[in-house]
């Protein structure tokens, strides 16, 4: 088996829109496997679109996806066995603990019975949510609510991860904390992953290689090094993203991220 | 804060290990997702039960304050059965009615926390998902028929208590809850907004109620609310747990049947909507 060779991610051409606003126009990209990739952009340039297309959320107008050869379209059920997805939002429910939240996700994974406490109990330890494991997800802070989202998406041992914004309202300590736990994930598993993020630091201490991507196109390609090196000498990941994108970083999108962060505070109390 | 990673994760098998479900069809993995959804439903039961005991209080008064006032009148005729033992499976529908019909807001609350993304990127079909949704609603209902049972044993009413009776009334109730909260969940699926939603919801309980047979035969009933009756699936719950906890002469077969059928067709338009949600 050339199992290697397949790509873990492979677009070709996707295109959506969402009414009169085409939010991805024409991405191509692919991912290795064992690659961390990033997908970097403002808010509103597409990515997320771009992963609930990959996740089977919603399908795509044109063009194709394949996960690991396997076409999105064609056989999403297939698709979705071999990814762990953690969403933008902290979506851990708060009505259950955080074991109940793993288990849930172990079933719906169809982890093997004689397996699942042992996966479960793995997936927690190694996420450090083993003492909290018992409490409800109600009473956890951000970071280890995004922890345990980690467990979850990992406790069906996916191929690939897919992680849109990550650490968007982690403080920076919760922050790090996340990086080096997918950083080790590549290294122990040699797992691949594709994360979304607007912080070019956080692209710059995980990405193998990174997307810039801006109004719904690929606007740049390459591996953080060779992007900077292409501007000039000194030039950093943000003056690449500055010259692709005209400066939108500064101020965009701080509407949301309170209409986010208000959601959260709401639904954990 | 946290430690750093501890202990050792172990990388996907190549194959996989549940490779023989990779092509499966999605009625292998169906029975496990329902009762998967409805354990971790009675799972937050457990840990939040204040909702059980103030679903409790409108049952109890309906059967207490009007029951026992209707009671007096003797103007309705109940096939010579004492009214309140006539209300009694019509109040039983009617509470796991109310909680059904406001289920889509779970689902909406769901979809804006990011709960329901996450379930849908899982290997299970829409179908499935809204299904044991569906059934957890249910299992939230059968609180609410062991508490008429309670009130009825509480208030010597005469219901059959035959085991197997009153087992088929928890499974008529569980069918007929799963019915309205596929109505909700559909009706989710439009509004798409938790404020409307309970909107449309108190606005369709009562007529659902009142054109129903929960309070008074309908033959009493004018013409036109008779007509809107034999449409009602409450009409043909209430029909069956008569039959069952009274043994009043009902249409056992026509009633599941029409259940069923509710039920199957509530399905195919809730999952059919859900993707509206997913958007």
């Amino acid at each position: 088996m050339t199992a290697a060779a397949i790509p873990a991610i492979e677009c070709e051409g996707l295109v959506r829109s969402f009414g009169e606003v085409r939010a991805v126009d024409g991405v191509d990209f692919s991912v290795a496997p064992g690659e961390v990739f990033g997908l970097l952009g403002p808010n509103g340039a597409g990515k997320s679109t771009v992963i609930r297309m990959l996740t089977t959320l919603i399908p795509a107008e044109r063009g194709s996806a394949r996960i690991f050869g396997i076409d999105v379209r064609r056989d999403p059920m297939r698709v979705r066995r071999a990814i762990g997805y953690v969403p933008q939002r902290l979506s851990a429910d708060g009505g259950l603990t955080g074991y109940e939240n793993v288990w849930l996700f172990a079933r719906l994974f169809d982890v093997p019975r004689r397996e699942r406490e042992e996966r479960i109990r793995e997936v927690l330890a190694w996420m450090g949510v083993t003492e909290a494991a018992g409490r409800m997800v109600s009473t956890y802070s951000g970071g280890m609510v995004r922890r345990l989202e980690l467990a979850q998406a990992l406790v069906n041992r996916p191929r690939l991860l897919i992680l849109d914004e990550p650490t968007t309202g982690l403080d920076p300590v919760a922050r790090t904390d996340v990086w080096e736990r997918v950083l080790s994930l590549r290294e122990q598993l040699g797992m691949s992953v594709l994360l979304t993020t607007h912080y070019m630091e956080e692209a710059e201490a995980l990405c193998d290689r990174v997307a810039l991507m801006h109004r719904g196109r690929l606007r740049a390609l390459g591996t953080p090094t060779a992007l900077c090196a292409e501007l000039g000498p000194g030039a950093t990941l943000d003056d690449v993203f500055r010259h692709h994108t005209g400066d939108v970083l500064a101020d965009q999108g701080s509407l949301r991220d309170v209409r986010v962060a208000r959601r959260t505070a709401s639904r954990l109390g | 804060m946290s430690a750093s990673p501890a202990g050792r994760l172990h990388a996907s098998a190549e194959p996989p290990a549940h490779l023989e479900l990779d092509a499966a069809p999605g009625w292998r993995t169906f029975p496990s997702r329902l009762t998967t959804l409805c354990l971790v439903e009675l799972r937050k039961i457990r840990h939040d039960r204040t909702e059980l005991y103030t679903r409790a209080i409108q049952p109890v008064l309906w059967l207490l304050i009007f029951g026992e006032t209707m009671s007096r009148l003797r103007a309705i005729p109940t096939e010579g059965r004492p009214y309140l033992d006539f209300l009694t499976p019509g109040i039983m529908a009617q509470s796991a009615l109310f909680i059904s019909i406001f289920f889509g807001i779970q689902i909406i609350w769901e979809r804006d926390a990011g709960i329901l993304t996450k379930l849908l990127t899982t290997p299970t079909s829409r179908t499935a998902l809204v299904c044991g949704k569906a059934f957890a609603a249910g299992a939230r209902a059968i609180a609410q028929v062991l508490i008429v049972f309670v009130v009825a044993a509480l208030l010597r009413i005469g219901l059959d208590w035959n085991p197997l009776h009153l087992l088929g009334a928890l499974v008529v109730v569980v069918l007929g809850s799963a019915f309205f909260s596929l109505l909700s969940v559909s009706i989710a699926g439009m509004a798409l907004r938790r404020d409307r939603l309970m909107g449309i919801g108190q606005a369709i309980t009562m007529p659902l109620f009142f054109a129903s047979n929960a309070l008074y035969p309908v033959e009493l009933m004018p013409g036109w609310l008779h007509a809107l009756s034999r449409v009602n699936p409450l009409s043909y719950e209430v029909d069956a747990l008569r039959g069952m906890l009274l043994g009043t002469s009902s249409h056992l077969a026509l009633d599941l049947a029409v259940l069923v059928g509710a039920t199957l067709a509530a399905v195919a338009v809730a999952s059919s909507l859900l993707e509206r949600l997913a958007r």
